[in-house]
């Protein structure tokens, strides 16, 4: 019999084109339209001279998460960090393969950096202050799943709420077939090992046999979910948006599953 | 303050890398003294620099089941896989626990991204890749992990872990906290890189790269030379297998400062020291070797010198092993585990290869040469881009009786 892990989620952030922010999604799922916003997430949380630097990918789950902290109304230093994707990001690695096939002598330090699968992971923390852990993962199509499962139990075995982004930026270039991704987009979650003012949702989570991974419901999030290698995750996010209990399955690895047990809790 | 952490026991480890393939031809070569590298004719333009290669890949296809996970990278997993009975190991977990139960952790920063850059470089008149390399799942961030799933039929909790020079160091913390959950019961932890240009020519970018032979805290030391390696660890709990070498402890911490320069007084650098410390549940003076993260750019050494004069007594031996093997990036923390794994085993201290004239920052723990000594709790610092930082610390069963 395997354990579960017990959480509550504090803070909820969320970008794509048309969902902006978690109350657009809300917004969404209780039968709106989908909300007007910018083409770039703002990533408001990087000074000026980051922002300028950091890669599309660094925007989206930045954006993320820094909704996420905000909403759970704690302090971004004290939070360790989990990032995952399942591609990093999709565009430098164009860049960087095209200029090495090219002219690998003019290959640009700052782009170098920036290729890091942990990039996000850097600037958040640089941002942000933080000197918690922090770390990246990946696990190709079942990266989100993979993720929160990481974010959960650094969550439960050290007692101490993490912050978790899961994200993929779009891909370009010949790399494009082999790592197809159309839609940016990134979701962020604080969660709590321990029920706070701040909970809006308790989730226990257990390891599953072969289930069935949840495909979000609503069309807009379903096309998302299938343009983008880290957007399964909406099925989490349109049962938390539902404001009622929910059983649902991630996709956590190709034979591996996360079950999810969902409760409200205000 | 961090609570203790449970141990657990390491019962198979190995590494394969310049040194050579295997335990017991690092352990010969540490002890030697032995440099690893050769000038670099890996790059596909010229480069004059180098590089720590593994022997014998081009020649060492994978076996024709496996035929469609093609590249250097995963060559260099399962050669790693073919030494000190991994593979054999790894599956009697599989059997004993289940694959299930059995996570698979492994940190890489290069991935497969050498064949992606070869597709690059022989596209098809129409921009797309060649069909021999039309293979999407060596093209993505996870292919190592998934590769190894693969070859061994795992089916537990996994994932790659990508954090730069501490990715493979990383995923021993990772590991320990599924199993300390009951999430598994076993893990299968370790890192695969290998040269490609993208690192080559990055680095060579940043002006990190050494014209010459690395050397690691030498006062005159020029920048990095790039290794690749891989390697892997058996971690299970202490019960399976009570006289094994033990996973103490670990420490991870964010620098919270640079993209690719470490954090000028090593606050990250102490605090993921501090951690490791604390959860294995010893005072500095018990640690009988630290295996530097000693890249032997002109920052890091500095800075990491400096932490360890501050924090050990003399009686702390001290080296980083970069300059025999080069710094084989996200593989560099198990490979570095390995020869902590190594010190404890064989009673070495390794020196620092190509370190003549020590920085001013070195404290009388640096150690030039190899020393026979007792090593019963030895370290290994990670440090990577990002300011993502990781601690491991190990120890000889009987040392904690």
């Amino acid at each position: 019999m395997s354990a579960t892990l017990t959480l509550w989620v504090e803070g909820i952030g969320l970008w794509a084109p048309g969902l902006p922010s978690w109350p657009a999604l809300r917004a969404l799922c209780a039968g709106g339209a989908p909300s007007e916003c910018a083409a770039r997430p703002a990533a408001a949380v990087l000074p000026p001279g980051e922002r300028r630097r950091a890669p599309e990918s660094v925007l989206l789950a930045v954006e993320a998460a820094g909704q996420a902290v905000a909403m759970s109304a704690r302090e971004a230093r004290e939070l360790p960090c989990v990032f995952s994707s399942a591609h990093g990001d999709l565009a430098i690695m164009d860049y960087m393969c095209a200029t090495l096939a090219a002219a690998p002598a003019e290959l640009s330090p700052t782009k170098f950096h920036n290729s890091v699968h942990n990039a996000a992971a850097g600037y958040w923390t640089i941002a942000s202050g933080c000197m918690a852990p922090s770390t990246a993962l990946a696990a190709h199509a079942h990266s989100f799943g993979a993720g929160l499962l990481e974010a959960a139990t650094q969550a439960c075995a050290e007692r101490r709420a993490v912050l978790y982004v899961g994200y993929d930026a779009v891909s370009q270039g010949p790399l494009a077939e082999m790592a197809p991704s159309s839609q940016p987009f990134a979701a962020a979650l604080v969660l709590a090992p321990a029920p706070g003012a701040a909970a809006c949702a308790r989730l226990t989570l257990g390891i599953g046999a072969e289930a069935a991974p949840a495909a979000p419901r609503h069309p807009a999030l379903a096309a998302l979910a299938a343009a983008n290698p880290s957007a399964g995750g909406l099925a989490l996010l349109e049962a938390l948006a539902a404001d009622a209990p929910a059983a649902l399955a991630l996709a956590a690895g190709p034979h591996f599953h996360l079950t999810v047990h969902l409760e409200p809790s205000r | 303050m961090t609570a203790r952490t449970p141990p657990l026991a390491v019962t198979a480890y190995t590494a394969v890398s310049a040194l050579g393939c295997g335990r017991a031809a690092h352990a010969a070569a540490l002890r030697a003294g032995a440099c690893g590298l050769r000038p670099n004719a890996i790059s596909s333009a010229p480069l004059p620099c180098w590089v720590g290669q593994v022997d014998g890949i081009e020649a060492a296809p994978l076996p024709q089941e496996l035929a469609g996970w093609e590249s250097r990278n995963h060559r260099i997993a399962w050669l790693a896989l073919q030494q000190d009975g991994l593979l054999d190991a790894a599956r009697a977990a599989r059997e004993r626990y289940g694959r299930d139960r059995v996570a698979l952790l492994l940190g890489t920063s290069t991935a497969s991204i050498g064949a992606s850059e070869e597709a690059y470089r022989r596209l098809t008149p129409d921009g797309r890749f060649p069909p021999d390399l039309r293979r999407p799942a060596i093209h993505t961030a996870h292919s190592l992990v998934a590769f190894v799933a693969a070859a061994l039929d795992l089916a537990g909790p996994c994932a790659t872990v990508s954090t730069a020079c501490s990715s493979s160091a990383k995923v021993f913390a990772q590991a320990e906290r599924l199993l300390r959950l009951g999430l598994a019961d076993a893990a299968l932890v370790g890192g695969v890189d290998s040269l490609c240009d993208s690192v080559l020519f990055g680095f060579n970018a940043l002006e990190l790269v050494s014209p010459e032979p690395c050397r690691p805290c030498d006062a005159a030391r020029r920048g990095l030379s790039i290794g690749e390696a891989g390697g892997f660890a058996l971690l299970e709990r202490v019960d399976a297998a009570p006289r094994a070498p033990r996973l103490i402890g670990y420490g991870e911490s964010s620098d919270a400062h640079h993209m690719s320069s470490p954090h000028p007084q090593g606050l990250g650098a102490r605090l993921a020291l501090q951690d490791a410390l604390a959860r294995a549940g010893l005072e500095p003076a018990a640690v009988d070797y630290v295996n530097l993260h000693g890249t032997a750019s002109p920052k890091n050494d500095e800075v990491e010198l400096a932490l360890i004069a501050d924090t050990f007594p003399a009686s702390t031996r001290a080296s980083s092993t970069k300059g025999a093997t080069g710094h084989t990036l996200g593989a560099a923390g198990i490979l570095e585990a390995t020869v902590a794994l190594l010190a404890l085993e064989h009673g070495v201290v390794p020196g620092t290869v190509g370190c003549r004239t020590p920085d001013p920052a070195a404290g009388p723990q640096l150690a030039l040469a190899s020393e026979a000594r007792d090593v019963r709790v030895a370290l290994s610092n990670s440090f990577g881009f990002g300011g993502n930082n990781a601690c491991l610390a190990f120890a000889r069963a009987e040392a904690l009786a």
